[in-house]
């Protein structure tokens, strides 16, 4: 396959991504980790749809694909959970992690929903909203995926026990 | 959704069907809510979570190498492969990289769970239309598989064979020659199957223009693996982002035009072919050296050593006891699962366990187009296009 570029120049198409993004959004793209090669560009939920559309539809960038959405929930912190999306240019072979912090004392209580950026995001919000009990807002169909319709809780939060509650 | 929806007339009495979560062609407990205009599908919602343990949760109160046990059951058709991207993400973490020798073993067992998953679901798909034959010869070739499986690691299934920064163990005696032998009869093999099925009638017929996933909806679904690239798509996680010295091997890879059931079938087979020519430069290739890195705060040292040398067996305790210290920090590594790409994001802060844990399963995923493309099938082709999605249900629900 020569038409694929490799994983180095993908990466600088990751990082020049992250640069046009600060140059478009300006304060809206905070803090920026890189770690193992991996680079996590923390943004405001606020302007997360917008970001997400630009990096989709910008044709040098068409970050088309993505592959994981992972809720954390953190007990310690100012915020009460993070969202991380794993977005991929299978064009560009780039990588990049866009991480948005709400809950607790942020004043965020939900995060947008990417259903209409990417189909594929429908089932793993669901499966998000399901553990870690993260609100997308305008998702179209947001119930629980693996556990049962009635459980109570979601057990990936920190304080729920690992053996059940009232086990 | 960018599907097509059915049209139905006024005063159309539409039937409820639920399909599984146990009935034979759903591969597990797949449970599909199936709404019908006489056999006709006009909505399809999958039900999942039927065989849903908690793995996430477990592992956050597991320390890496516990862990390792529990990805055997994630797709229980191709443990080796799991046990494989587990070690690498967790390797990545630390950030060791393994001895050559290793490297060619992990891919070795790879390919290896890789044909065997193929075989599973190339007897099934077969049997689901009708044809058992099919089933007969590829569980022949499985049976085969699995002894080497046991020979390398003493078990046909819960295979656990990898370790943070190497493996259990080596390959035993005469193993490369054995699987020498095994590959250059199976292509054979693989061909007695086409004989069988790609130009046979009914085949044919039954799975071509059947359940199509265009190239565009796949990519917007997130579907990886094979089902992606039967649809047209070139991407796969060997070339695109090599792992375990995956850029040393001289393989194609294949991809449909249509995105049809048929097409899903053309490319497993010939994904299997290439994972003979890939095992075969293996056999060839396999260098000596050492299997583990050379690390006592992260390998276990040898029993041998453990018994005679008391740093040795401080080591062996505190690994066992408490695990080994993670750097703070994130990673995300994937890998071309049988199923598609397989990934594990691990959200370390610290310490012998991960704060949080993501399993990014292809099946979980590749599930979501099932309901585009059952719309407008006849119910006689949802089993044909649930067989060629080759979802396995441990590693959706995990």
């Amino acid at each position: 396959m020569p038409s694929v570029p490799t994983v180095a120049s993908g990466r600088e198409t990751t990082l020049r991504a992250v640069e046009k993004l600060r140059e478009v959004f300006g304060d809206s793209v905070k803090e920026q980790t890189s770690f193992r090669d991996e680079e996590t560009l923390h943004v405001d939920p606020a302007r997360l749809l917008e970001i997400c559309r630009f990096l989709k539809t910008e044709g040098a960038f068409a970050f088309d694909y993505l592959v994981d959405i992972t809720a954390i929930h953190w007990l310690d912190k100012e915020y009460e959970y993070e969202v991380a999306y794993l977005v991929c240019s299978l064009k560009n072979n780039a990588l990049l992690r866009l991480k948005v912090r709400a809950g607790g004392s942020t004043g965020i209580d939900s995060v947008p929903s990417l259903t209409g950026v990417w189909a594929t995001a429908d089932w793993q919000e669901r499966e998000e909203w399901d553990k870690v009990g993260v609100v997308f807002s305008g998702h179209p169909n947001l119930k629980r995926i693996l556990m049962p319709e009635d459980w109570e809780g979601h057990p990936l939060r920190k304080d729920y026990p690992v053996e059940g509650i009232g086990a | 959704m960018p599907f097509k929806t059915e049209t139905i007339e006024p005063g159309t009495e539409l039937l409820t069907v639920n399909m599984g979560p146990s009935h034979p062609s759903t591969h597990g407990v797949l449970r599909l809510i199936l709404t019908l205009d006489g056999e006709r599908v006009v909505k399809a919602e999958p039900v999942m979570g039927y065989l849903h343990r908690g793995m996430e949760k477990i592992s956050e109160n597991k320390t890496y190498t516990q862990f390792i046990p529990y990805t055997d059951r994630l797709d229980y058709l191709a443990p080796l492969s799991n046990n494989v991207a587990f070690a690498l993400a967790v390797e990545k973490l630390v950030g060791v990289t393994v001895p050559p020798r290793c490297q060619f073993i992990r891919v070795l067992v790879c390919e290896m769970s890789r044909i065997s998953a193929h075989l599973l679901w190339l007897g099934t798909h077969a049997v689901d239309l009708g044809a058992i034959t099919v089933f007969m010869y590829t569980f022949r070739e499985r049976e085969v598989l699995y002894d080497f499986f046991e020979a390398l690691t003493g078990t046909r299934l819960t295979t656990s064979y990898t370790r943070i920064g190497g493996l259990t163990r080596d390959l035993p005696a005469g193993f490369l020659d054995g699987v020498g032998k095994w590959l250059d009869r199976f292509s054979g093999e693989l061909d007695e199957y086409e004989k069988l099925l790609t130009k046979n009638k009914i085949w044919v017929e039954r799975t071509q223009g059947v359940g199509v996933l265009k190239a565009a909806d796949a990519i917007d679904l997130g579907v990886s693996g094979p089902n992606l690239r039967a649809s047209g798509n070139e991407w796969d996680l060997r070339k695109t982002r090599p792992y375990s010295g995956y850029e040393q091997f001289e393989f194609d890879i294949p991809i449909g035009t249509t995105g049809d059931v048929y097409d899903r079938y053309l490319v497993r087979i010939e994904e299997m072919r290439q994972s003979v020519k890939i095992l075969k430069q293996v056999v060839k290739g396999m260098p000596g050296g050492p299997i583990n890195v050379d690390d006592p705060k992260l390998v276990l040292p040898p029993k041998e050593q453990v018994l005679k040398k008391m740093e040795q067996l401080i080591h062996q305790f505190i690994i066992v006891t408490e695990g080994f210290d993670a750097p703070k920090g994130e990673v995300y590594h994937a890998i071309e699962a049988p199923k598609g790409e397989l990934g594990f994001y691990i959200v370390s802060d610290g310490g012998p366990s991960p704060h949080r844990m993501k399993i990014r399963s292809p099946s979980f995923v590749n599930l979501q187009a099932l309901p585009g493309i059952c719309v407008g099938a006849l119910i006689s082709d949802v089993v044909a296009i649930i067989a060629s999605l080759d979802p396995v249900m441990g590693e959706v629900d995990r």
